[in-house]
């Protein structure tokens, strides 16, 4: 992370090369993917909405999660079930909004699937295709970490960040939304280093291994797989809970970039280009 | 004095606005040609390498009698329509015969109680619906490698065909008819079976009597119901829409190992 220039125009201003080139663009082919993969994986689910545990299921009084649509006189309400629980969510899931605008039994609304109509064959054909360009984008990141350096320089936390001083004072500062200036702002902090790499290591990973284990020909091939997640039913719940983590993470990652500088760190994830302020640190 | 939108709000603007267009833009994209042509390309891809994960030929997992689902839930056709099958099904399909036929030496005629005397494989399977719920069922039948040995392959084989005696879709060139297709290496794989009895019971008819097919390692479409005739070809293009099925006719995966 070299500096390459202080800015005339504002003193105490300096720009780093933060990013290289690899994490950009694959940070953005990853967006991309994630983003459609999402969506179609919802088309793909309005097919069975209901989420069961062990190797087979199908009975949805005994799923784990539901979403349907029951008739009420002449008009349709929909019911999300989990575990024991009924909650009422007629207009966004069970029953939402159809092409004529008129309710219609679906578990996720046409405004979160592609294609926005049910279509199940082509859902199925941008989910795949966009896994295979996750799974290959992933690749290439992770090999560009590890050769580079940047996977054990760049996230994983240094030492002097792991002392539970540091970690608490992190905690402090996030709740107060202080981000670090100065040299400090050259690195990751810690807590953004563990996000990232449970989002590399764990959560992204566990996306591709679930997803396989609903594959019956890669179920074959490594049947490990469904000793790992309890089958292929659980893995598809897990599937779907993983998603949701993923979602929540997305959601915390992109309040964190606006909340620290939204132009200064989107522009460094497209130019590579970021902002240190090294001598007004005490404003 | 000019005014000028501030670069971030232009910024965020943009991104709203491709954002909003993006959503109207899906539909359309997806049903693009071109685009369909290309996001086929990832069924190349899964099938190739499922095919080199599974060249040792793997075995899809087998439970075990306490894992047997307490019903064996019936999808797509649950009973064909028609006085031929009506008529069949009247007396036991005592009268019901599987042809064997195409690109074979031998053509077959087979009645269920010839089938039933050939040597018989029972295994214990996950059925896995492309729509995503699963359920397991015990399988008797006789391994279908067998029996194309039997009829004796001619050279340029190179799929089965299963036409089936369901028509799924009502129409009138019989573009409705339930088929389906799958490779020799397929064929040839030790779980592929013609199944005639299910949990230890003659097949029942909502689940495909008196014939069905087990492919293990694909998904619930190929495993076709009421059997009638099995061809060999070298080429299934010529077949209803050509795509190899019913359901790979109307925009599914012809590998259906995900
Ligand atoms: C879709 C899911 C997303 C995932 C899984 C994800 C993941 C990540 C990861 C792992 C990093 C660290 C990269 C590295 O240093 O190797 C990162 C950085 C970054 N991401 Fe994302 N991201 C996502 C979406 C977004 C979105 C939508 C935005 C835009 C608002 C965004 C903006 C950024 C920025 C600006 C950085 C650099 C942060 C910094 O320099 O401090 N990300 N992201």
């Amino acid at each position: 992370m070299n500096t390459l220039v202080a800015d005339a125009r504002k003193p105490g201003r300096l720009l780093i090369r933060r990013h290289s080139v690899a994490v950009r663009v694959t940070h953005w082919i990853n967006v991309i993917c994630l983003a459609v993969l999402l969506l179609s994986g919802l088309q793909i689910f309005n097919a069975h909405p209901s989420l069961h545990w062990g190797q087979s299921g199908f009975e949805p009084d005994r799923a784990v999660l539901d979403i349907t649509a029951v008739a009420v006189g002449d008009t349709l309400r929909g019911v999300t079930r989990v575990g024991g629980l009924a909650v009422p969510t007629t207009g966004v899931l069970g029953a939402s909004a159809g092409s004529d605008g008129a309710l219609e039994e679906r578990a996720f609304p046409s405004w979160l699937t592609i294609p926005s109509y049910r279509d199940l064959a082509s859902g199925r054909r941008w989910h795949f295709f966009f896994a295979w360009g996750l799974v290959l984008n992933g690749a290439a990141y992770l090999l560009h970490g590890l050769v580079s350096g940047h996977l054990r320089r760049g996230l994983l936390p240094s030492a002097d960040q792991l002392t539970p001083r540091h970690l608490l004072r992190e905690v402090a500062d996030h709740a107060r939304l202080h981000f670090p200036r100065g040299d400090e702002a050259r690195r990751y902090n810690a807590l953004q280093k563990l996000a990232y790499l449970s989002v590399i290591l764990i959560l992204l990973p566990g996306m591709v291994a679930t997803g396989l284990t609903m594959s019956p020909g890669v179920d074959a091939a490594w049947p490990w797989l469904l000793d790992l997640f309890g089958g292929r039913q659980s893995a598809r719940t897990l599937h779907f809970v993983t998603a949701s983590l993923l979602i929540l993470f997305v959601a915390v990652h992109v309040a964190m970039v606006v909340a620290s500088g939204a132009w200064n760190n989107l522009r460094s994830m497209i130019t590579g280009r970021y902002a240190i302020h090294s001598e007004d640190s005490s404003s | 004095m000019s005014t000028r939108i501030p670069r971030r709000r232009f910024l965020a603007g943009a991104a709203a606005g491709a954002g909003a267009l993006a959503l109207g833009g899906c539909d359309r994209l997806v049903q693009n040609a071109d685009v369909e042509r290309i996001l086929r390309l990832a069924e190349r891809l899964t099938m190739g390498a499922q095919r080199a994960l599974l060249s040792g030929g793997a075995l899809a997992r087998e439970y075990s009698e306490a894992e047997l689902s307490p019903v064996f839930r019936s999808n797509g056709t649950s009973r064909p329509a028609g006085e031929a099958y009506a008529a069949l099904a009247e007396t036991g399909f005592a009268d019901w015969r599987l042809s064997i036929d195409g690109l074979v030496q031998r053509p077959l005629s087979l009645s269920l109680a010839d089938l039933k005397q050939l040597p018989s494989r029972t295994q214990i399977t996950r059925h896995d619906c492309v729509e995503g719920w699963s359920a397991i069922g015990k399988w008797t039948g006789v391994p279908l490698g067998l029996l194309l040995q039997t009829a004796g392959l001619a050279a340029n084989a190179r799929y089965a065909v299963f036409h089936c005696a369901d028509e799924y879709e009502r129409s009138a060139d019989g573009s409705g008819r339930y088929y389906e297709s799958i490779d020799l290496v397929d064929a040839f794989h030790p779980q592929t079976i013609l199944a005639y009895a299910l949990n230890g019971q003659d097949l029942p008819v909502a689940n495909g009597a008196p014939l069905r097919l087990r492919v293990e390692r694909q998904l619930g479409y190929k495993q076709a119901k009421y059997l009638m005739r099995i061809e060999v070809v070298e080429s299934f293009a010529h077949i209803s829409r050509g795509r190899g099925g019913f359901w790979e006719d109307r925009g599914y995966e012809w590998y259906a190992g995900i």
